[in-house]
């Protein structure tokens, strides 16, 4: 902390702000501690919520051939992971779902970005293109699952493009945005310093773009995940959607609910190594703003 | 040999909002010499800012021409440096990416570059604070960080926009010494613009007021006070208050009459 030397730095040194607190202090211990209250409380709605319904389904208030019941799911879980579901073995299916989630993740976010910020530095392409953008993303996305399944069949394709037309937009306008309301001093700042059109893209404009980005990652993935489970129930040969499909058709509440279950998990799991991203991203934003912005 | 700024008869116009123009500056003509450190004084709203972006390149003006080493200004002007009134350093970079940022972006290598932040984080007293991110400074190191990051292109015109003006009184008299100290290295050109006259005459060796908007060039008052010189205590110079009195006299009409426009206004839209 107390690391600088030199001899001129008499000024500087009055002028360093606090430091955060130290590991082991009274504010740390009390914050921990509720964060573990937390945990617990958390976990308690949580059981209430299962028991509360199982206590439904014994006492006959929920009907469990609409609603299921915890014990069968949990049963319809225990099966898929141990015995295999009637279209292959869980892990594949998972996979399947989570391979095509990823893929147009990636390609979305990526077109979004590119085209983000293209259209937020080159006025040009802005005023040209707006137009059909608005046109397009009025358009309800997922009406064009029942398009990419005829176009490009039942497998993978078409629910990738699913999942890229659903995350582009968000993170298209979100880039869009983050482009044009960058400080201008900072722009200015970096062309008087001798930056190029494009050094000031990559290292003021994606940077600064990057907070508004990566806020819209958050809502992204989900939209993935929409996407591909989706596309998999439009028609697929395999993957959760189906999975889910199938339950559909035999009456099988259990199997729609353990299918629910599962993509709750995947998302929650995702969630998490997306709030990694970023942090580690913004790791040059004071504290207290990373803390706020996520949920 | 060529001055260093010329500001020939320039006249700026913005459009605003509803449509119509305000013209900033009204055919304004200056000239700094090199190594001359010029002080821009006048009223709040007076078009003082608009000089510095004609220099620098990042606005132009409507009529008129601005010539740095005899060559018209066209597009960003490279040989400036400009110090922003509000903090310009990139907040994703640490101080020493920060101040190593110029010579990078001029195509030096990146061990060049660290090594010439690293000198010049050392002449503004921020060793040793390389690694910490600008939102870990106090306002006073940042404005040190704004210093050395536009001072290692070793700019022949530096251009300075109310640079201490969001500091504390005391923190603000060290930097400007800090400043002529740092100036008197490589002797750019400067022009200084500020609203506190007593901050003025204590950096520069000329002085000169704009009038209420549309500026213009209401007078020019040269500063002879012996260098170097120590911010905190020439205004205790005798020779420094009669200037101040001075040039007061010139700047007082003009900041009653910017101060009577806007409560006018005020008045009016209320």
């Amino acid at each position: 902390m107390n690391e600088h030397t030199g001899t001129d730095v008499i000024a500087a040194a009055a002028e360093v702000p606090p430091s955060r607190f130290p590991a082991g202090s009274p504010r740390t211990r009390s914050r921990s501690r509720y964060r573990l209250v937390m945990a617990l409380a958390r976990i308690g709605l949580v059981v209430v919520f299962v028991v509360g319904w199982q206590v439904g389904v014994n006492t006959k208030v929920i009907d469990k051939f609409f609603w299921g019941s915890p014990s069968e799911v949990w049963q319809t879980l225990h099966d898929w992971i141990f015995v295999g579901t009637s279209q292959g073995s869980l892990g594949r299916q998972i996979l399947v779902t989570m391979e095509e989630a990823v893929l147009g993740f990636v390609i979305g976010v990526t077109l979004g970005v590119v085209l983000g910020i293209a259209l937020g530095r080159i006025r040009v392409l802005a005023d040209l293109l707006s137009p059909f953008i608005k046109v397009a993303n009025s358009i309800p996305r997922i009406v064009l699952g029942a398009l990419f399944t005829v176009a490009f069949g039942f497998g993978m394709q078409s629910k990738v493009i699913l999942a890229v037309v659903l995350v582009f937009f968000g993170v298209f306008f979100n880039a869009f945005q983050g482009t044009r309301e960058v400080d201008r001093n900072l722009l200015s700042n970096a062309q008087l310093l001798g930056a190029s059109p494009w050094r000031v893209t990559r290292e003021v404009v994606l940077p600064s773009a990057f907070t508004w980005i990566l806020a819209s990652l958050h809502v992204s993935f989900g939209f993935a995940l929409i996407g591909a489970i989706v596309g998999e129930l439009l028609g697929a040969n395999e993957g959760l959607g189906l999975l889910i499909r199938s339950s559909q058709n035999n009456f099988d509440m259990n199997g729609v609910i353990a299918g629910m279950v599962l993509i709750a998990l995947i998302a929650l799991v995702a969630e998490w190594l997306i709030t990694l991203l970023e942090r580690r991203l913004l790791r040059w934003r004071p504290p207290s703003a990373v803390d706020a912005a996520r949920l | 040999m060529a001055k260093a700024i010329e500001l020939v008869n320039v006249t700026k116009e913005f459009a605003t909002p509803d449509g119509g123009t305000h013209t900033a500056i009204r055919d304004l003509s200056l000239t700094v010499e090199s190594g001359e450190f010029c002080a821009v004084v006048g009223p709040t709203g007076c078009g003082k800012s608009t000089t510095l972006t004609l220099v620098s390149g990042l606005e132009r003006p409507t009529t008129g021409e601005a010539r740095t080493f005899g060559e018209p200004v066209r597009g960003i002007n490279t040989s400036t440096g400009f110090v922003f009134q509000q903090d310009a350093v990139f907040p994703w970079k640490t101080v020493l990416d920060n101040v190593a940022a110029g010579p990078l972006f001029r195509g030096a290598g990146r061990a060049d570059a660290t090594g010439q932040a690293r000198d010049w984080l050392r002449r503004v007293g921020l060793a040793g604070f390389e690694n910490r991110y600008p939102h870990q400074l106090s306002g006073g190191m940042r404005k040190r960080v704004a210093l050395a990051q536009t001072l290692i292109n070793e700019p022949k015109i530096l251009l300075m926009d109310e640079p201490f003006s969001a500091l504390d009184v005391q923190t603000r008299a060290i930097m400007s010494t800090e400043l002529l100290t740092l100036w008197d290295q490589t002797k750019p050109a400067v022009v200084f613009v500020t609203h506190d006259l007593e901050e003025a005459i204590a950096l520069a060796d000329k002085v000169v007021v704009i009038t209420a908007g549309p500026g213009t060039v209401k007078a020019e008052f040269r500063v002879d006070l012996p260098r170097p010189r120590v911010v905190q205590e020439i205004r205790f110079d005798p020779a420094f208050v009669s200037l101040y009195e001075q040039i007061w006299e010139a700047l007082r009409a003009e900041v009653a009459e910017a101060y009577a426009r806007t409560t006018s206004l005020a008045g009016v839209s209320a």
